[in-house]
C-alpha cells in the first residue's frame, strides 16, 4: 500500500486521476480467466466476507440510488404547496415534508453504516490475502532448485512480492467495490429514471453512449502517447542512469557536450509526448462534462414539457437532473475497473507464474542418517564423483563425464581462469543443481539418499562475497548453529582469530551490521564467515579465497583463519592463491565450465597442459 | 568556488507567463459557465415550468373587459399609464397580423402592448403585478367567512359587485388583499400573475404551451451554448497546461541534467549518484504532475468556490451558513483521519523497505541459507515484517473505510438541510424554488471546491521537497572550474606528471587522505602505486584528470599547473581507465569510439588487441557490431574491463591512468596484457600511472610509490623496496611465499 489513494467516487474522479494507463499502458494478462480462478482460492476463505461486503455495496448503493427521487418528493411538495398557496387554495404542508426528510436522513445514515461496513470488510479480506500471497511466495522461494534464480533476477522477484501484491490487494480493496457499487447504481438508476419518465430515459440513453464512444476514442489515443512517453521516459532515464553512474568515464574522456546533446534529444521527445498523453486524457474530464451538460439540458427541456403535461412533477425533474449527472459515473467507474482489472490480472498472474514454478526434485522417502541419536555425525567426509555430467542447460552439458575419489580430511583445490565456473563443482556437491548423469557419494552413499537439509548441514561455506544479514555481528555468528550459546560463538571466534577484531568494534559483539555492512570491510566480513563456520563444525568445507580488495593486516588473518578450519575436514578452496594450490591434495583445473585436468601440482606441471601454462603466465617476465 | 545566480522555481515558469495567465483567464471564463447553468435551471424550473414561461406581468395583450378589472386595483396615474401602453383594437377592426396574434379580437376588443422602453415596462411589470394577483386570488374570497356573512347568490360575478362599489370601499378592499398577501409573500406573485396572463391568453385563444416550450427551448439552448464555452474553455486550459508543465519540465529536466554534468567528483560525493538520479528523474517528473494539477485545480477550485459563494450570497437566501458549516465539519472530517492515518503511512513504507530488504537478503544469501538449513528462521523473519506491513495496512484501510461513507453522509445531509430550511424561506416568500435547486448544486460546489483544495494541499508538501531537491543542485556551486585564461601546456613536454607536496583531504571530512605527497612521473616509464585498503592509492590517480582539486600544493602536467588549464585540454592528454569498467549502451564499437570518435579502423583494432579483447570480440557472431546493453550487463567484469582499457588506447594519450583496472583478470590475460601495454608504452613514450592490489603486477614497474595512511612510505623499484620498504614487504609476503619471490628473483 505505498500510494493508498482512496479513490473517493464523485469527487476525485476527473482532474485529481492521472489519466488511464500511466500504469504499465494497457498492461495485460495472457490468461485472464484462469488468473481469476488462481486469484479466487486465495478468496475463498474469506468467502463469507466478500459474500456480505458485496451484499452490503448492493444495499448501501440502492439506498443512495432512491435518495434523489425521495428528495424531489419533497422538492415537489414544496412547490405544489406554494402553487396551492398562490391560489389561495392551501399552503405548504412541512409536517409532510419534515416526515420525507427524517426518512431520507435515516436512508442516508443506513447506507452510510452499511458503506462502511463494506469497506471495512473489502479492506481486511484484501490485507489477508496479501498478506498470504507474500508468506506463499517466501515459502516458495525455499522450494525452488537455484536454476530458477540463474534466469531470474532478484529485483523481478521483489517486484512481484511488493507492487504486483499490492496491485492485487488494490483492487481487491477497491475496484472490486467500485464495480458492484456501479453496476448496482447503472440498474438502479435506471430503473429509478424509467419509473419517473420512460421518456426522459430515453432521452438521456441517447446522450450516454456518445459519451462511451468518446471515452473510447480518448482512451485509445491516449494510451498510444502514453506508451511513446513511456518510452520516451525510459530513454531519458535510461540516458540520465547511464551517464551518472559513468561520470568519471564521461567526463575523462570530455563526453559532456556529446551527453548533453543526446539527452537534450531524447527530453523534447520525452516533452512532445508527456504534453499529448496530458493533454489527451486531461480532455476527457471536460469533454465527458460537456455531455453530462447536454443530458442536463435535455431534460430540463423535455422535463420542462412533460411537467407542463402534468406528466411528471417538478421534483422529478430535480431527481433526474441527480440521475442524468451521476449516470456517467458508473460507466467511468466501470471502464476505470475493467482496466484496472487487466492490469490487475498481469500483476496476479505474475505472481501465480512465480507460485507456480517448478520446484525442487522431490525428497527421498528413505532418507539415509547422518547423525546418530546423540546427535554425533556419522560421517567421515569422503566424497566420489562418478560418471558425472552436468550443464545448467541440459542442452549444453560443461562437465562431461567426471569421476574423482577424495578420501576424508583431504584438500582440493579448484583453479581455472575467470568465468571458468569453479564454483560449479562447489554447487553439484551440495545438490544446489540436480545432475544430468552420473553420481555424487558422500561417505559412498549417493547425495540424492540424504534429506537435503541433512546433506548441506555437512557442509561449511566461507565465500569471498560474504553474506551477512542486518543484525548484531553475534547474532549472524550464530547463524551457524541457532542453537548455539554464547559461549559458543565467541570460542568459535577466538578459533578463527576474529574474537580481538570484534573485540575492537564499538559495540563489541552487540555492533549492527547494515545492509550493506559499510562499516566492516569486506575481508572482515570474511573473517566472520569464517568463524560462522566454525560454529557450524562441518565435515567438508567450501573456500572461497579472496582475489582483491583486501588490506594485507586482514589477508593475514583470513590466512590463519582458513588454515585453523581446515584441519581435519575435507575441503574444497576455489584457489587463487598458489601457494594454497601447491599445498593442496589435489588439483582440479577448470576451464570453460569443464574440468579439463586434476591431480597434484607436481604432476600437473609435469604433464604440461594447461595448469602448467596458467601457472607459469604468472610469471612470464613483462620484458 | 564559482559564484552563481541563486535559481528559483519561478525563473523557469517565466518563459511562460503569457499561457499562464491565459490559462487563468479561460479558467474563470470556465467558472463563470459552470456557475451560470444553475442559474438557466432555476430560471427553467421557476418560469419555464412554474409560471407557464411567461416572463412577465405585462401581457402582450388583453381583453378590455380583463384590463378594466386590473384597472379597478390601480390609482388614477396608473391607470392613466396602463391605458396609454395599450392600444384598443375594437372587433372587426383588427389587422391580419393582429388576428393572427390574438384571433379573439375578431369578436371583442382587446389591448395590444405598445413598445416600450424598459423603464416603462419595469413600473407597469410591477404594477400589474399586484393588481394581477388581486385579480385571481378574488375567486378565492369567496370561500372566505367574511364573504359568506355576505350571503350573496354562488354565481354572483365579484367584479360586477364590485365595479357597484364606491371607490373608497374598493380602496379598503385592496388595502386589506394586500395586506392577506403581505404574508404569502411576494414570492407568489410571479406564478400568480404568470397564471392570470396564461388565463387570459387562453381565454383570447393564443397557444400557451408553445410559449413555455418556446422558452424552454431557447433557455436550454442557451444553456448548452454555455456549457459548450465552458467545455472549449477546459480544453484549452487543458491543452496549455499540458504544455506549460511539459515544458518546465523539460527545461528543468535539462537544466538540471547540464549542470550535474559539469560536476566534479566533490559534487557527486556531496549527493550520490543515487539521489542524483532521482533529483534528475522522479522529482522533476513530480513537479511536472503537481504542475498541471496546480492550474487545474489549485487556481480552479478558488475561483468556483468564490464565484459559487458569491452566488449564493445573490440568491437572498440566507442559508450560507450552511455551506460554511459543511465546509467546517468536513475539513474537520479530513483533518482528524489524516492526523491518524499520515503517520501510519510513512510507517508503511518504512515497513515495506525493511519487508524489501528481509527478502532481498533471503534471495541474496540463498546458498548460505540453504546451506546452514536456516529457512525457517528466515521464514519467521519474513512472517514478522509481513504480518506487521499487513496489521498497519488493516488499521489505515479500516480508517479510511471510514472516510467516504462519512463525507458522502455530510453531503447528502447538506441536501436535506436545505430542502428543509430553504421550504421555509420559500413559504416566507425570501425564495424560490428553482432558486433553491440552484443553491443545493451552489453549494455542492464549494463544498466540492474546499475538498479540492484538502486533497491538494495533502500533495503539495511533497511537491516542495521535490523542488527544494532539484533547486539544491542547481543552486550547487561547482567546486572545480576552467580558470578565467587557461594557459597552454609546454610542448616541449609530453607526458610529465609532477606531484609537489600534494595534500588532499575530500570535502567535509577532518583528515586528509594524502599528504606530503611528492613525486614525478616521466614519459615512457611505468609509475605504480601500492597500499592497502584505505591508504590513498586511488585518490592520487584520480587527482591527475582533475575529479577533485588538491588542498596542498600542487600537480603539474608538462610543466604547467593542471588548475591553470582548460579541464577538456588536460583530459585529452589522459587515457583513463577506472576501477570498475564503466561500459555506455551502444556496440562495442561505439564504446571503443567514446575516446575518439575519428580513429580509424587500424587504432580500434590494435587496441583491442593489446588490451586482450579482440579473442572474445571476434568470438561474437556480430562482432564489433555486438550490442552493449546499459551498464554494460551483457558483458562479463572481466571483458568490461578490457573493452575499457582498449577504450584508453583508442584515444592514444600521452598519460595513462590505471585505476586498479586489472582486478577482474585470471593471471593469464593479466600477464598478457601486461606484457603488450608495456611495450606499447615503451614505443610512444606514454606515462603509465597505475594503481594495483596484486604485486605481481606491478613488480616490473620503473617506479614504485608505496603508500600507508596517506603518506609515501617509500619509493623505487620492486627490488629497492624489498631491500628498504617495510610497509612493501609486509605486502610482499602476504601475497607471495618466501619461495615465490625467490622463484622469480631466479627468473629476473
Amino acid at each position: 500500500m505505498t500510494n493508498t489513494k482512496h479513490n473517493p467516487k464523485p469527487m476525485m474522479r476527473g482532474p485529481m486521476g492521472r489519466g488511464h494507463g500511466m500504469r504499465g499502458a494497457g498492461e495485460k494478462a495472457k490468461d485472464f480467466k484462469g488468473t481469476m480462478k488462481q486469484l479466487l482460492r486465495y478468496i475463498k476463505p474469506y468467502s463469507l466476507s466478500m459474500v456480505f461486503g458485496i451484499l452490503f455495496a448492493a444495499v448501501a448503493t440502492v439506498m443512495t440510488v432512491v435518495g434523489p427521487k425521495i428528495l424531489g418528493k419533497a422538492t415537489t411538495e414544496l412547490a405544489v404547496g406554494l402553487s396551492a398557496k398562490a391560489m389561495g387554495t392551501g399552503g405548504i404542508n412541512f409536517g409532510r415534508i419534515a416526515e420525507i426528510l427524517i426518512f431520507l436522513l435515516c436512508l442516508f445514515g443506513l447506507s452510510a453504516l452499511f458503506h462502511y461496513f463494506q469497506n471495512w470488510l473489502m479492506a481486511s479480506v484484501a490485507q489477508k490475502v496479501s498478506y498470504n500471497l507474500r508468506k506463499a511466495l517466501a515459502e516458495k522461494i525455499d522450494r525452488l532448485p537455484f536454476k530458477y534464480f540463474d534466469t531470474h533476477s532478484h529485483g523481478d522477484l521483489l517486484s512481484r512480492a511488493t507492487n504486483d501484491v499490492d496491485t492485487v490487494s488494490q483492487t481487491l480493496n477497491q475496484s472490486l467495490a467500485n464495480i458492484i457499487t456501479a453496476l448496482v447504481q447503472l440498474f438502479g438508476f435506471t430503473i429509478v429514471m424509467l419509473s419517473i419518465s420512460w421518456e426522459m430515459t430515453l432521452m438521456a440513453f441517447c446522450v450516454l453512449p456518445l459519451s462511451a464512444i468518446l471515452v473510447m476514442q480518448i482512451v485509445k489515443r491516449s494510451q498510444r502517447f502514453f506508451a511513446r512517453q513511456q518510452e520516451a521516459l525510459g530513454a531519458v532515464n535510461g540516458h540520465i542512469e547511464e551517464m551518472y553512474s559513468g561520470h568519471i568515464v564521461m567526463k575523462a574522456f570530455n563526453g559532456e557536450e556529446r551527453s548533453i546533446a543526446e539527452f537534450s534529444e531524447n527530453n523534447q521527445r520525452l516533452y512532445d509526448s508527456a504534453w499529448k498523453s496530458q493533454f489527451l486524457s486531461g480532455m476527457m474530464q471536460p469533454l465527458t462534462t460537456l455531455i453530462g451538460n447536454l443530458g442536463y439540458v435535455g431534460v430540463c427541456i423535455l422535463g420542462g414539457w412533460l411537467a407542463i403535461r402534468g406528466a411528471i412533477e417538478i421534483g422529478d425533474i430535480q431527481a433526474f437532473i441527480a440521475y442524468v449527472r451521476n449516470f456517467n459515473q458508473p460507466i467511468n467507474q466501470l471502464s476505470q475497473s475493467m482496466n484496472v482489472l487487466q492490469s490487475t490480472a498481469a500483476a496476479a498472474e505474475r505472481v501465480f507464474e512465480f507460485l507456480n514454478e517448478e520446484e525442487e526434485v522431490a525428497e527421498t522417502t528413505t532418507p539415509a542418517p547422518v547423525r546418530d541419536r546423540h546427535g554425533k555425525s556419522l560421517i567421515q567426509g569422503q566424497v566420489t564423483f562418478e560418471n558425472v555430467h552436468f550443464g545448467y542447460n541440459p542442452d549444453k552439458i560443461i562437465i562431461n563425464d567426471f569421476s574423482m575419489f577424495i578420501n576424508a580430511g583431504k584438500r582440493v583445490a579448484i583453479v581455472g581462469p575467470t568465468g571458468a565456473g569453479k564454483t560449479t563443482i562447489v554447487k553439484l556437491l551440495m545438490r544446489f543443481y540436480e545432475l544430468n548423469g552420473g553420481t555424487i557419494y558422500v561417505d559412498g552413499q549417493d547425495i540424492r539418499n540424504y534429506k537435503r537439509s541433512d546433506l548441506r548441514s555437512l557442509f561449511g561455506m566461507v565465500l569471498q562475497d560474504a553474506w551477512l544479514f542486518d543484525g548484531t555481528v553475534m547474532e549472524n555468528l550464530r547463524y551457524g548453529r541457532l542453537d548455539a550459546t554464547d559461549q559458543e560463538v565467541i570460542a568459535a571466534a577466538r578459533a578463527a582469530h576474529v574474537d580481538h577484531f570484534i573485540r575492537t568494534l564499538d559495540h563489541g559483539y552487540q555492533t549492527m551490521i547494515d545492509e550493506d555492512s559499510g562499516n566492516i570491510s569486506q575481508g572482515q566480513k570474511q573473517l566472520l564467515t569464517i568463524a560462522r563456520a566454525f560454529l557450524a563444525d562441518p565435515k567438508i568445507l567450501i573456500l572461497d579465497e579472496a582475489t582483491s580488495s583486501v588490506d594485507t593486516r586482514t589477508e593475514v588473518l583470513i590466512q590463519k583463519g582458513m588454515e585453523t578450519l581446515m584441519k581435519g575436514r575435507t575441503s574444497f578452496i576455489i584457489a587463487h592463491r598458489l601457494s594454497t594450490i601447491r599445498d593442496a591434495d589435489l588439483i582440479l583445473v577448470m576451464k570453460d565450465g569443464d574440468i579439463v585436468e586434476a591431480g597434484t601440482h607436481d604432476s600437473l606441471m609435469a604433464d604440461n597442459g594447461f595448469y602448467a601454462s596458467l601457472y607459469n603466465s604468472q610469471f612470464e617476465d613483462c620484458e | 568556488m564559482v559564484r552563481i545566480k541563486k535559481v528559483r522555481i519561478t525563473q523557469y515558469l517565466k518563459p511562460f507567463a503569457l499561457s499562464i495567465a491565459a490559462v487563468i483567464v479561460l479558467l474563470f471564463a470556465q467558472a463563470q459557465c459552470e456557475l451560470a447553468l444553475p442559474d438557466y435551471m432555476a430560471d427553467i424550473v421557476d418560469v419555464g415550468i412554474q409560471s407557464g414561461g411567461i416572463r412577465s406581468a405585462v401581457p402582450e395583450v388583453i381583453r378590455k373587459s380583463e384590463a378594466e378589472k386590473l384597472a379597478m386595483f390601480l390609482n388614477d396615474e396608473q391607470q392613466q399609464l396602463f391605458l396609454s401602453s395599450y392600444t384598443l383594437v375594437d372587433a372587426g377592426q383588427a389587422s391580419a397580423k393582429q388576428i393572427k396574434q390574438a384571433p379573439l379580437v375578431e369578436q371583442e376588443p382587446v389591448y395590444f402592448l405598445n413598445s416600450l422602453t424598459d423603464e416603462a415596462r419595469a413600473s407597469l411589470n410591477s404594477m400589474l403585478a399586484r393588481a394581477e394577483m388581486i385579480v385571481v386570488s378574488l375567486p378565492g374570497l369567496k370561500n372566505s367567512e367574511e364573504f359568506k356573512e355576505l350571503n350573496l347568490p354562488e354565481d354572483v360575478d365579484l367584479f360586477s359587485l364590485l365595479r357597484q362599489l364606491p371607490q373608497e370601499v374598493i380602496d379598503d378592499i385592496v388595502a386589506r388583499i394586500d395586506a392577506s398577501l403581505e404574508v404569502a409573500g411576494e414570492n407568489a406573485s410571479p406564478v400568480a400573475s404568470a397564471q392570470f396572463i396564461k388565463m387570459e391568453y387562453r381565454a383570447i385563444g393564443i397557444n400557451t404551451d408553445s410559449i413555455q416550450l418556446n422558452y424552454i427551448f431557447s433557455s436550454g439552448l442557451r444553456m448548452l451554448g454555455i456549457a459548450l464555452f465552458g467545455t472549449i474553455c477546459a480544453i484549452i486550459v487543458t491543452f496549455l497546461a499540458s504544455r506549460i508543465a511539459a515544458g518546465v519540465s523539460r527545461n528543468l529536466r535539462l537544466a538540471v541534467f547540464s549542470k550535474v554534468e559539469n560536476f566534479s567528483s566533490a559534487e557527486f560525493n556531496q549527493f550520490s549518484t543515487g539521489t542524483l538520479i532521482t533529483r534528475t528523474t522522479n522529482d522533476v517528473q513530480q513537479i511536472q504532475q503537481v504542475l498541471v494539477m496546480f492550474m487545474r485545480i489549485v487556481v480552479y477550485a478558488p475561483i468556483i468556490g468564490v464565484g459559487a459563494i458569491i452566488k449564493v450570497l445573490n440568491t437572498n437566501a440566507s442559508m450560507t451558513w450552511i455551506i460554511a458549516l459543511v465546509v467546517v465539519v468536513i475539513m474537520a472530517i479530513m483533518g482528524v483521519a489524516f492526523a491518524v492515518v499520515m503517520p501510519k503511512f510513512s510507517i508503511i513504507q518504512k515497513l515495506l523497505d525493511k519487508m524489501n530488504s528481509v527478502l532481498r537478503e533471503f534471495l541474496d544469501g540463498l546458498p548460505v541459507i540453504r546451506a546452514f538449513n536456516t529457512q525457517g528462521y528466515e521464514e519467521k523473519k519474513f512472517d514478522q515484517v509481513n504480518t506487521d506491513v499487513t496489521k498497519t495496512n488493516l488499521f489505515v484501510n479500516r480508517t479510511l473505510a471510514l472516510l467516504m461513507p462519512m463525507m458522502m453522509l455530510v453531503m447528502n445531509c447538506v441536501g436535506i438541510l436545505i430542502v428543509w430550511v430553504g421550504g421555509h424561506q420559500i413559504n416566507l416568500g425570501t425564495l424560490q424554488v428553482g432558486d433553491m435547486m440552484a443553491f443545493i448544486q451552489y453549494s455542492m460546489q464549494i463544498i466540492m471546491a474546499f475538498l479540492m483544495i484538502t486533497m491538494v494541499s495533502i500533495m503539495l508538501p511533497r511537491a516542495v521537497v521535490s523542488i527544494k531537491r532539484v533547486l539544491e543542485v542547481l543552486n550547487c556551486p561547482l567546486s572545480i572550474a576552467d580558470p578565467q585564461q587557461p594557459k597552454s601546456f609546454d610542448p616541449q613536454q609530453h607526458g610529465y606528471v609532477e606531484f609537489k607536496d600534494v595534500a588532499f583531504r575530500y570535502p567535509g571530512a577532518e583528515e586528509n587522505v594524502l599528504e606530503n605527497i611528492s613525486f614525478l612521473a616521466r614519459p615512457g616509464q611505468t609509475t605504480a602505486f601500492i597500499g592497502s585498503t584505505g591508504s590513498g592509492k586511488s585518490t592520487i590517480v584520480n587527482l591527475v584528470p582533475r575529479f577533485f582539486d588538491v588542498t596542498a600544493g600542487s600537480i603539474e602536467v608538462d610543466g604547467v599547473d593542471i588548475r591553470e588549464v582548460s579541464q577538456q585540454e588536460l583530459r585529452h592528454k589522459i587515457g583513463y581507465v577506472p576501477q570498475k569498467g564503466v561500459l555506455f549502451s551502444g556496440t562495442i564499437e561505439s564504446n571503443l569510439r567514446y575516446a575518439d570518435a575519428d580513429a580509424d579502423w587500424h587504432q580500434l583494432k590494435q587496441a583491442a588487441e593489446i588490451a586482450q579483447a579482440s579473442e572474445f570480440i571476434n568470438a561474437k557472431p556480430e562482432g564489433y557490431d555486438a550490442p552493449i546493453a546499459q551498464g554494460g550487463t551483457n558483458v562479463s567484469g572481466g571483458q568490461k574491463q578490457r573493452l575499457s582499457i582498449a577504450r584508453a588506447l583508442v584515444r592514444n594519450p600521452e598519460i595513462y591512468i590505471f585505476d586498479d583496472s586489472f582486478s577482474a583478470l585470471d593471471f593469464k590475460t593479466d600477464a598478457a596484457l601486461r606484457k603488450a601495454l608495456n611495450e606499447l608504452c615503451q614505443r610512444t613514450g606514454s606515462t603509465v600511472l597505475l594503481v594495483a592490489q596484486r604485486i605481481s603486477s606491478i613488480m616490473h614497474a620503473d617506479q614504485i610509490v608505496v603508500l600507508d595512511k596517506g603518506r609515501i612510505a617509500g619509493i623505487g623499484t620492486h627490488d629497492e623496496l624489498m631491500k628498504t620498504c617495510e610497509v612493501y614487504q609486509e605486502i610482499a609476503y602476504s601475497q607471495l611465499s618466501k619461495e615465490e619471490l625467490d622463484h622469480d628473483e631466479h627468473e629476473a
